[in-house]
């Protein structure tokens, strides 16, 4: 579904991404691990538009991303909900979710996905009203995926769900990414929450100083010595 | 003496009546420069000149092509809308990351280059439209048709903006990307198509103001002189980008106005809203309803 071949990315002088290889094939979850600063969001803003690759290319089926414009790769079924959530804070919840569905195919189709997101978070339709910036963090972060959710994505990108969140509510958001798996999108996310994320991928890759280190099915990589020692703390 | 007071009484009445309809069309002009401030984080030095441009258009739609005022505004309308859109392409657009000081520059050049354009092609002759709307007699006071007028159209006008900017895909996008711009492409939304519809919308504001104001004012080139530094302070006072802080300042002003001009001269009640304004910015720096971070 999603592949990138030998990506490097960057900001100006400062080199981000060295030669990333990444594949994710419809119906996957997909993690992508490591420290801070591995680089793992710059990925995930190259594969959204929001930077773009000095190298390589990324398809989304079959479809060449670099050529399409940043604000029409949310056509090609690319949903991303950006680190720290980013949401429109003195906008209504249902403000930020209609701008989720601003594209024209998910436009047509507005009632329906925002019955859709309701459904699935029933506390996003209580506080419909309520400005976005005002809710607790968990309130945030579900506001943000139902935004991702309102175009329909074929492909959801999550970038660190559960940074800024209370042990409890980083629980809460890991059951929300196994439901959203149930309900049909493929996910891409990129976590440092290491022993969360891989119980709810099937398979994930280990990014360390903008390559790819290793990369394996969750039962792999939760049995590797590297991952157990730098990781997972035992 | 009772009848002192009772004349006196009527005269109040009538100014602050008089304050809240010239409150209407400082909104109005506030409406516009706040907007295109907010949203695209740079200031029209030259928007009363748009406005003194649809003037005018009215002047020569009606008074050369012969239309009636109410064919005449629509198309004046969309006409400073285009000029709008056009000083976001050819002038703003390049200089969006631009230092401020430079967006400034290039837009007060533009107030200069459309004051000479209009001095060249209309001359500096003072004109009107020739239509004088009669005074309305309410008991004893006099109200003028025009600006009861001029201050329900700006009303209608201001109605129309807020239900686009809260009901549909376009105008929540406006209001979003004030709010975060860099990540307005991940909504799939053309930033640069929203910068010149939003550009658009607050050239139309100005048309409207220009269809209304040309009713009460001869227009010529230097017109925009006398109220756009006075819809500059009012966003200033409401805090730039703050359309509601906008809207009550340019009521606060219009009061001060009317109520000083009341009890000495028009040119005093000027005079003392500047010196409001001026304590204000002591006061409250960063503007009447300042949100606090």
């Amino acid at each position: 579904m999603l592949e990138l071949k030998s990506v490097d990315a960057g900001y100006g002088s400062f080199h981000a991404l060295f030669g990333v290889n990444l594949e994710v094939k419809a119906g996957e979850a997909v993690g992508v691990i490591g420290p801070n600063g591995a680089g793992k969001t710059t990925l995930m803003r190259v594969i959204s538009g929001l930077i773009r690759p000095t190298k390589g290319s990324i398809s989304m089926e079959g479809r060449d991303v670099l050529a399409t414009p940043a604000h029409k790769i949310v056509e090609l079924g690319i949903a991303h909900v950006p680190e720290n959530r980013r949401l429109f804070p003195r906008l209504t919840v249902e403000d930020n979710l209609k701008m989720g569905a601003y594209m024209p195919a998910a436009r047509a189709r507005y009632a329906e996905r925002l019955a859709f997101v309701f459904d699935l978070f029933p506390r996003m339709k209580e506080r419909r009203h309520q400005l976005a910036g005002t809710m607790s963090g968990g309130e945030q972060q579900m506001c943000a995926i139902g935004r991702a959710l309102m175009s329909d994505p074929k492909l959801l990108l999550l970038d660190e769900p559960s940074a800024g969140l209370a042990p409890v509510v980083v629980q809460q958001v890991f059951e929300l990414v196994k439901r959203i798996r149930a309900g049909g999108p493929t996910v891409l996310i990129v976590e440092q929450n290491v022993q969360q994320v891989l119980q709810v991928v099937d398979r994930a890759y280990l990014l360390e100083a903008g390559a790819i280190r290793t990369s394996g099915s969750s039962a792999e990589l939760l049995a590797s010595d590297t991952i157990k020692q730098a990781y997972l703390g035992v | 003496m009772s009848s002192f007071f009772e004349i006196f009484d009527i005269y109040l009445l009538e100014a602050v009546l008089n304050g809240i309809l010239l409150g209407g069309l400082l909104a109005l002009l506030a409406l516009g420069l706040n907007l295109i401030f907010g949203v695209i984080d740079v200031t029209w030095i030259c928007y009363a000149e748009l406005v003194m441009i649809g003037m005018y258009g009215m002047y020569y739609l009606v008074q050369y092509y012969g239309l009636s005022y109410y064919a005449a505004a629509p198309i004046a309308i969309l006409l400073v809308a285009a000029l709008g859109a056009l000083l976001h392409l050819l002038v703003i657009a390049p200089l969006l990351s631009a230092a401020p000081i430079n967006q400034l520059l290039a837009t007060g050049g533009v107030l200069f280059v459309l004051q000479s354009f209009a001095t060249v092609a209309f001359g500096i002759d003072f004109r009107n439209l020739g239509i004088r709307l009669p005074l309305l007699t309410l008991g004893d006071m006099h109200l003028s048709y025009s600006r009861l007028l001029a201050f329900a159209a700006a009303l209608i006008g201001m109605v129309v903006v807020y239900l686009f900017m809260t009901r549909t895909f376009t105008g929540t996008a406006i209001r979003a990307i004030a709010q975060d711009r860099q990540i307005m492409a991940l909504m799939g939304v053309d930033a640069k198509k929203i910068y010149v519809v939003t550009s658009a919308l607050g050239g139309a504001l100005a048309g409207l103001a220009a269809c209304l104001l040309v009713l009460q004012y001869d227009v010529h080139p230097f017109v925009g002189l006398s109220f756009g530094p006075i819809t500059f302070l009012i966003c200033v006072l409401g805090g730039l980008g703050n359309f509601v802080g906008g809207f009550v300042a340019a009521f606060l002003f219009a009061e001060i106005i009317s109520l000083g001009g009341l009890f000495s001269d028009l040119e005093w009640g000027y005079v003392l809203a500047f010196a409001f304004f001026i304590v204000m910015m002591f006061i409250r720096p960063a503007g009447l309803l300042a949100r606090r971070s």
